[in-house]
């Protein structure tokens, strides 16, 4: 918990962008991994001219649009993930990079037009407080080029905008998308809507496991783990939605109120935690105003991750969390163990429950192996 | 049977030795009992049996019904059931001496069609609710029609063919043959073409369900390929006082294929599909007029213009509203040498109300460009305007005026009763500009001084409303995110384009408040571009801008 100013935030998570490209691990890789390096060069120099010219200059020399998408720009978002997480690269820069990766999608999607076979209309969009919405964005062109009417809603789409949307525009799918397990409780709310709207939803992102594993709890009618196989499964035709069902039978452990309540009380267990911390430990305790905010909002990462591993009941997304902060601290210089003393203040408030505490400490025996 | 060449069988049937079997108390039974040999052929038949089976032979299998026949054979004497002679029975068996058994018919006609009712009426009742929950799913017209005729495939027709009314000259029609739906177009005239069809969907006077010829049937109705079409019933769909469709219901089966029963289903569908397609319709209408008005609230979506950069970002303060008291705009100049002018505002007051006073300061904001060199005159006939007007609300805002110059972007900045744009220079300081004014719309006066700050290639002009600064929330809960924050966020953002510090300021303000309620948000960065190896002619690569001013 002595993370340096922001590196300890997860809310950026840049790291877990995953396109389904990295550098040279697409369709042709060959072909599109010199024009991927470039645009590398043009997004860490902030040169948008040049950003724009790699684009054009790829599509020119026989590129297809596609990997221009996916295996270029998709394979430069992922490595700016990386080089986050690895601390090689700032918060701000990580959005200006996204920012002028934005920005050679559109001159890509301006510069190509789609041809052959019209398709159906779909609707592509980030759930709710979700700020990722690169993957996104490069799904719904990856759509478009291939012929589908495509509507973007674009980052943190409010559910009742999608369900309006569903109603006006009568899409045979919507695509949700999510990088931050911790926006899966708002990712099942916005699916469940979609789909007692009548509309088949199909989910990808990192937030629903690198296997998909949390698609099918929450009860999505598919899952891709990128944008070329989300374009196959949706040209291959998804399944009607189940019957309009109490959504709350999907999830029967819900029924505990163990998630409502630490839920509600997050921020208490925040305040509490923090408090504990500086009685127990000096070091915390001799923390400047800005430092204990910084450890605050990680508190309360910790407790968010907890509380949807509650939500559907798999230990294995607080466990996931912890390794995944435990790396980003790391690199940082900071040791993984420094978590440890938060998790056992944790367990000591959550006595009373009966999940939290399992959730705890198979995050605990998780972080000790991590050493 | 009489003129069987073997003996007829009479109340002596077959084996008068096997009499004693029965006993006369069986014998006289008002239930049919067939006795049977060890092989399962049957050797005696009560008086009942005989009148129910007339054809049995003794020492033969029997030639009717085959399900008797089977289970009298049966070497494990299972009991058994089935239909004869127009009734239902079942057959019970009880073991004999030497092999033999007695199979005890029991008539069950009464019980077997109360089942079939039951289970018919629970699968019409399961079709109902299914279709109710499925057309109430949805309040769009074309997913309403294609639920209707997917529906009207599985359980009533083979083929369906919905059509709904327009006020158009063609009306949206959606076909399905047990495929997905698939949707097209019907001319308005060849309605006429289709006996009850333009009464079904003109909806008054109120029509029936009506069969017509498949002769008459012109050829663009069945869904394509469906083949011959042996009967066809034309429904109409109530709607809402308004008239909500017309199923046509297509079978290859003759007429006769379709049952009362059937068609008073299809009547009690037609019911349920005509109210979701007049709902899905009046939902339609009403959003097409409000998204028409709604069209001139939308923030814009900013683009560079004559080589400065320009983002917006918009929150209205609830998830189900689009538009808010918060505004901005940005207005390209005239032309080589003019300024590119922007504004910020925030009006008292949330949602819809607010929005419709947002629009009318934008308008007469955009009209009052022209004479954008001197914002205090701005501001001036701003405030005239909203002082006669008839609202009683009041708005603060931030005008910007820039232009691209060799050296980065010329800003002059306005504040009236707003917030200064802060400055993000390239090391990462932030400023405040020195500019102050009184609120618009309250008195007769105004007094603003306007300030004027060059931005280097990188720098950011950040124009906010109180929204970011008074959001409540962080880690702790209940604190404001405050100016110290966001001042401290944008000394990270040094160097950023514009649109990137826009998305960290929302980002950030955005996730303090959390789920917490909030006001509207808005930010508008201007941002001088940093040299990209166009950089001189940068103005030149703004190819969606309209107008291009060479600045430089």
């Amino acid at each position: 918990m002595t993370a340096p100013s922001g590196a300890g935030t997860p809310s950026g998570v840049p790291a877990r962008h995953r396109i389904g490209a990295r550098m040279g691990a697409g369709a042709s890789p060959s072909t599109a991994e010199p024009w991927a390096r470039k645009l590398w060069d043009a997004v860490i120099a902030l040169d948008e001219d040049a950003a724009a010219d790699v684009v054009t200059g790829a599509l020119d020399s026989g590129v297809d649009a596609e990997s221009v998408l996916l295996d270029v720009i998709g394979a430069v978002q992922h490595k700016v993930g990386v080089e986050w997480a690895a601390d090689r690269l700032s918060v701000a820069q990580e959005h200006a990079a996204t920012a002028l990766n934005e920005r050679a999608v559109a001159t890509l999607s301006l510069s190509h037009r789609p041809e052959g076979e019209r398709r159906g209309r779909v609707l592509v969009a980030c759930v709710d407080q979700e700020w990722h919405a690169l993957p996104a964005r490069l799904l719904a062109e990856t759509l478009r080029l291939r012929g589908w009417q495509v509507d973007y809603l674009g980052a943190r789409t409010p559910t009742p905008h999608l369900v309006g949307h569903i109603h006006r525009t009568g899409p045979s799918a919507v695509c949700l998308s999510s990088s931050l397990s911790a926006r899966l409780p708002l990712a099942h709310a916005a699916l469940t809507a979609c789909q007692a709207a009548g509309v088949p939803v199909m989910v990808g992102g990192l937030a629903f496991g690198h296997d998909g594993r949390y698609a099918r709890p929450l009860g999505a009618d598919a899952w891709a783990p990128d944008a070329r196989t989300a374009a196959d499964r949706l040209a291959a035709g998804l399944p009607l939605p189940p019957p309009p069902h109490q959504t709350v039978h999907d999830l029967p452990h819900l029924a505990d109120q163990e998630y409502t309540l630490l839920r509600r009380d997050s921020r208490r267990l925040v305040r509490e935690t923090l408090t504990g911390l500086r009685a127990r430990h000096p070091s915390v305790g001799a923390y400047g105003e800005e430092q204990l905010e910084r450890t605050a909002e990680d508190l309360g990462h910790i407790v968010e991750a907890l509380t949807t591993a509650l939500y559907l009941d798999e230990d294995g997304l607080f466990v996931d969390f912890l390794g995944w902060t435990a790396e980003i601290l790391t690199a940082r210089g900071v040791p993984a163990d420094s978590l440890l003393p938060a998790l056992d203040l944790l367990e000591e408030q959550v006595r009373d429950f009966l999940r939290a505490p399992r959730v705890l400490r198979a995050g605990r025996t998780a972080l000790r192996d991590h050493r | 049977m009489t003129d069987s060449p073997v003996r007829p069988v009479t109340e002596a049937v077959l084996d008068p030795a096997a009499e004693a079997v029965l006993g006369p108390a069986a014998e006289a039974a008002p239930y049919p009992v067939v006795v049977v040999d060890a092989a399962g052929l049957p050797v005696r038949l009560n008086g009942a049996a005989a009148a129910l089976l007339p054809g049995a032979r003794h020492g033969e299998r029997l030639a009717a019904p085959r399900w008797l026949a089977d289970a009298l054979a049966d070497p494990e004497r299972r009991p058994s059931g089935g239909p004869l002679d127009g009734r239902s029975f079942a057959a019970h068996p009880s073991t004999l001496s030497a092999g033999r058994a007695a199979w005890w018919l029991v008539d069950e006609t009464a019980l077997r069609t109360a089942v079939d009712e039951l289970d018919t009426e629970r699968s019409r009742t399961r079709f109902l609710t299914e279709a109710s929950s499925r057309l109430l799913a949805s309040l769009n017209l074309e997913r309403c029609m294609g639920v209707t005729a997917r529906l009207a495939v599985e359980h009533l027709a083979d083929a369906a063919v919905v059509i709904a009314p327009s006020a158009r000259r063609s009306l949206p029609v959606i076909s399905s043959d047990g495929g997905e739906p698939t949707a097209r177009t019907l001319r308005a005239s060849r309605l006429h073409g289709v006996p009850g069809l333009s009464e079904a969907l003109t909806g008054f006077p109120p029509v029936p369900s009506r069969w017509i010829d498949p002769a008459t049937l012109p050829p663009w109705l069945p869904p394509e390929g469906f083949g011959t079409v042996g009967s066809v019933v034309i429904v109409p769909l109530p709607g809402h006082g308004v008239p909500g469709g017309a199923l046509v219901l297509l079978r290859h089966a003759e007429p006769a294929a379709f049952t009362e029963s059937e068609e008073h289903l299809a009547g009690l569908f037609a019911a349920r599909a005509g109210s979701a397609m007049s709902a899905a319709r009046l939902y339609a209408e009403q959003n097409s007029i409000s998204d028409t008005l709604m069209r001139e609230l939308l923030p814009p979506r900013l683009t560079d213009v004559a080589g400065v950069g320009f983002a917006g970002g918009y929150r209205p303060s609830a998830d189900t509203e689009r538009v808010g008291g918060d505004f901005y705009d940005v207005h390209p100049g005239d032309g080589a040498g003019s300024d590119t002018f922007a504004v910020l505002g925030d009006v008292c007051g949330k949602g819809l109300e607010a929005a419709v006073l947002t629009g009318k300061i934008r308008n007469t904001l955009h009209a009052l460009r022209p004479l954008a060199d001197d914002h205090v005159r701005v501001l001036h006939l701003l405030n005239n305007a909203l002082l006669t007007g008839d609202s009683t609300r009041f708005a603060t805002l931030v005008l910007a005026s820039a232009r691209r110059t060799p050296e980065g972007v010329r800003l002059r900045l306005t504040a009236a009763g707003h917030a200064p744009p802060l400055i993000v220079r390239r090391d990462g300081t932030v400023e405040e500009a020195d500019t102050r004014g009184s609120l618009i719309g309250v008195l007769p006066e105004v007094t603003a001084r306007t300030a004027h700050v060059t931005l280097a290639p990188g720098e950011t002009c950040l124009l906010y409303t109180d929204g970011i600064t008074d959001a409540r929330g962080g880690p702790l809960g209940g604190e404001m995110y405050g100016e110290e924050r966001l001042r401290r966020a944008l000394g990270e953002c040094a160097g950023l384009p514009a649109e990137a510090v826009v998305e960290r300021v929302q980002m950030l303000a955005g996730q303090w408040a959390g789920a917490e309620p909030h006001d509207d948000m808005a930010v508008v960065a201007v941002t001088a571009p940093r040299g990209g190896h166009r950089a001189a002619g940068h103005a030149a690569a703004d190819a969606p801008s309209p107008r291009r001013d060479g600045g430089a």
